[in-house]
């Protein structure tokens, strides 16, 4: 067996026992299942609710990256003018991390005030959460690029512009995806916030709803469909970041996902 | 005069350097790598500069490209302010910085990518007659196998080759070589002279060659500088008389070890004495 698929079997297993362990304890205690129902239920609950909860999947799974994708262009496009001038970082810097501090809760009625409730408050608070990671990576990324690295661009008479693509973008990517990695658990968190507030659809709805009828199962249900869009989206950008971003993982112990 | 883009191809002053001072940082962290100097070189020659090592030979290559500004001085290039005429600078940096996220090919091919006219060009032809360039070249210098690998999958000798590539690519008018030859074996080092040699013959840039190996000087260079420092300022400029195709077996001739001796000779007395710093 080789180390990678020694690792890979390793997470597995773990993964797998984590259940076990749960489902065996709720009985060894004999858990209720008001309190913390058993996976087995879970899976059970996920099976029955199916057809129910999947349009409400298939709505949060939209918003977040609705949300998620504008938070992309607009994160790079604030992340490029704070990263690349001294004026756009002093000025934009302590505006945005004052923003950032902002609890999202509290932003969540402005949008409804302006936007009314539904989809588009979620995608914004969605939107907003993301944000901030990637402003902050993209513009650490441009200034701290090596000047020998541009002297490279600029001996040659590039442009600002030339620089930019072929230099600092590309030498930005891995803090790129690092953020992203992190922003795209952040825009879950902010639709589902929404959708608990403001929203008859999603499965932050879902899972509000479920808790005033104390149907527990159907709240942890909920929280696995997220826990696993999660995952699968983390999954998916790692593997783009492994394709686009090789040359910064020469360790590829850590390289392979 | 030729018309207005072409350059003048007389033995006209190509590259100058006018009462240039130089000053790195500000405050009580100030160093002048360059004290009053002046130099002049003509279209198509090529100038060795030599000197102990700090004395400001990169420092006159990075002003010449235009990497950094003159702190007093002036600095021309084809007769206007430096960087303001269209010439095409190639520049192999002491340190062969390649862009890590890039094949070896491709950081050849950057060039071509950024400077006119082949930037035009380059979507549709870097696939094809750009990438044979770059091969050809990657091949010129004993690295035929290598365009397809990155950067860190190099020796330092074999990037710096690479990165001498990237330099020629563009045919430049002007080209900057800080020590390109330094981290290779001496059989390499002569066979790319040798190639160096026949480039310059062919296409006439103009070089700016640092170097520390005097046969080196002597072997490719028109003219020699011998630079001195703290602060840095050239004390010693002297033709190269021997013919061209130069080869090898003329480093050997009584006339080349004497003049190598006589660099030599020079480069040791203007050493700084030791600071006690
Ligand atoms: N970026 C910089 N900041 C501060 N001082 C510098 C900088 N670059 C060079 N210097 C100083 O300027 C002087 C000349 O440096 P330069 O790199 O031109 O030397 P050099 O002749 O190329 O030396 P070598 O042969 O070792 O490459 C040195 O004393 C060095 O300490
Ligand atoms: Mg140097």
């Amino acid at each position: 067996m080789t180390p990678h698929t020694r690792r890979k079997v390793w997470s597995a297993v773990l993964i797998v026992g984590f259940f076990v362990l749960w489902e065996a304890l709720c009985w060894l205690f004999n858990v209720s299942d008001i309190v913390v129902p058993k996976p087995s239920q879970i899976i059970y609950t996920l099976y029955q609710r199916g057809p129910a909860l999947w349009p409400h999947t298939l709505q949060t799974l939209y918003t977040t990256l609705v949300g998620f994708g504008f938070g992309i262009l607009i994160g790079i496009a604030l992340g490029v003018l704070i990263g690349s001038s001294r004026l756009a970082y002093d000025v934009a810097y302590p505006l945005l991390v004052g923003f950032a501090s902002i609890p999202k809760v509290a932003v969540v009625p402005i949008f409804v005030l302006w936007f009314g409730s539904g989809t588009v408050p979620a995608v914004l608070t969605a939107m907003i959460m993301c944000i901030f990671p990637i402003v902050v990576n993209v513009a650490t990324g441009l200034a701290t690029t090596e000047p020998e690295l541009e002297d490279v661009m600029r001996a040659l008479r590039a442009t600002k512009t030339d620089i930019l693509w072929n230099v600092g973008l590309p030498r930005t990517m891995p803090y790129f995806f690092a953020s992203l990695k992190v922003s795209v658990t952040l825009a879950f968190v902010g639709t589902v916030i929404s959708e608990t507030v403001a929203s008859n659809r999603g499965i932050g709805n879902v899972m509000m709803i479920a808790s005033s009828n104390f149907d527990v199962p159907l709240v942890f249900a909920g929280l696995m469909i997220l826990a696993f869009l999660g995952v699968s989206l983390y999954a998916i950008f790692s593997l783009i970041e492994s394709r686009i971003t090789g040359w910064a993982h020469r360790k590829d112990e850590f390289a392979m996902g | 005069m030729t018309s207005a883009t072409e350059l003048p191809r007389t033995e006209d002053t190509f590259v100058e350097l006018e009462n240039v001072t130089l000053t790195y940082g500000r405050g009580d962290k100030q160093v002048t790598a360059l004290g009053l100097t002046n130099l002049r070189v003509n279209q198509g020659d090529f100038v060795a500069l030599v000197g102990p090592s700090g004395c400001g030979k990169s420092t006159i290559l990075k002003l010449v490209t235009g990497l950094i500004t003159a702190t007093e001085g002036f600095v021309y290039v084809a007769g206007r302010e430096v960087g303001a005429a269209p010439v095409r600078v190639g520049m192999a940096f002491q340190n062969p910085t390649m862009l890590p996220w890039l094949t070896v090919r491709d950081n050849v091919m950057m060039p071509l990518k950024i400077v006119p006219p082949f930037r035009q060009e380059y979507q549709s032809k870097k696939k094809t007659e750009f990438r044979d360039r770059a091969d050809a070249l990657l091949k010129e210098v004993g690295l035929a196998n290598f365009g397809d690998k990155h950067p860190w999958q190099l020796s330092g000798g074999m990037l710096q080759r690479a990165s001498l590539c990237r330099a020629l690519i563009h045919e430049p008018q002007l080209l900057m070589l800080d020590e390109p030859f330094g981290a290779l074996d001496q059989f390499t080092r002569e066979e790319l002279w040798a190639v160096m040699q026949e480039l310059w013959m062919k296409l006439k840039p103009t070089v700016l060659l640092v170097t520390h190996d005097l046969k080196e000087a002597g072997y490719l260079a028109t003219r020699i500088c011998v630079m001195r420092t703290r602060p840095g300022q050239i004390v010693d400029d002297a033709q190269v008389p021997f013919p061209r195709p130069r080869t090898i077996d003329m480093s050997y001739t009584p006339e080349f070890v004497s003049m190598t001796q006589r660099l030599r000779e020079m480069i040791v007395s203007q050493r700084p004495v030791k600071e006690t710093v």
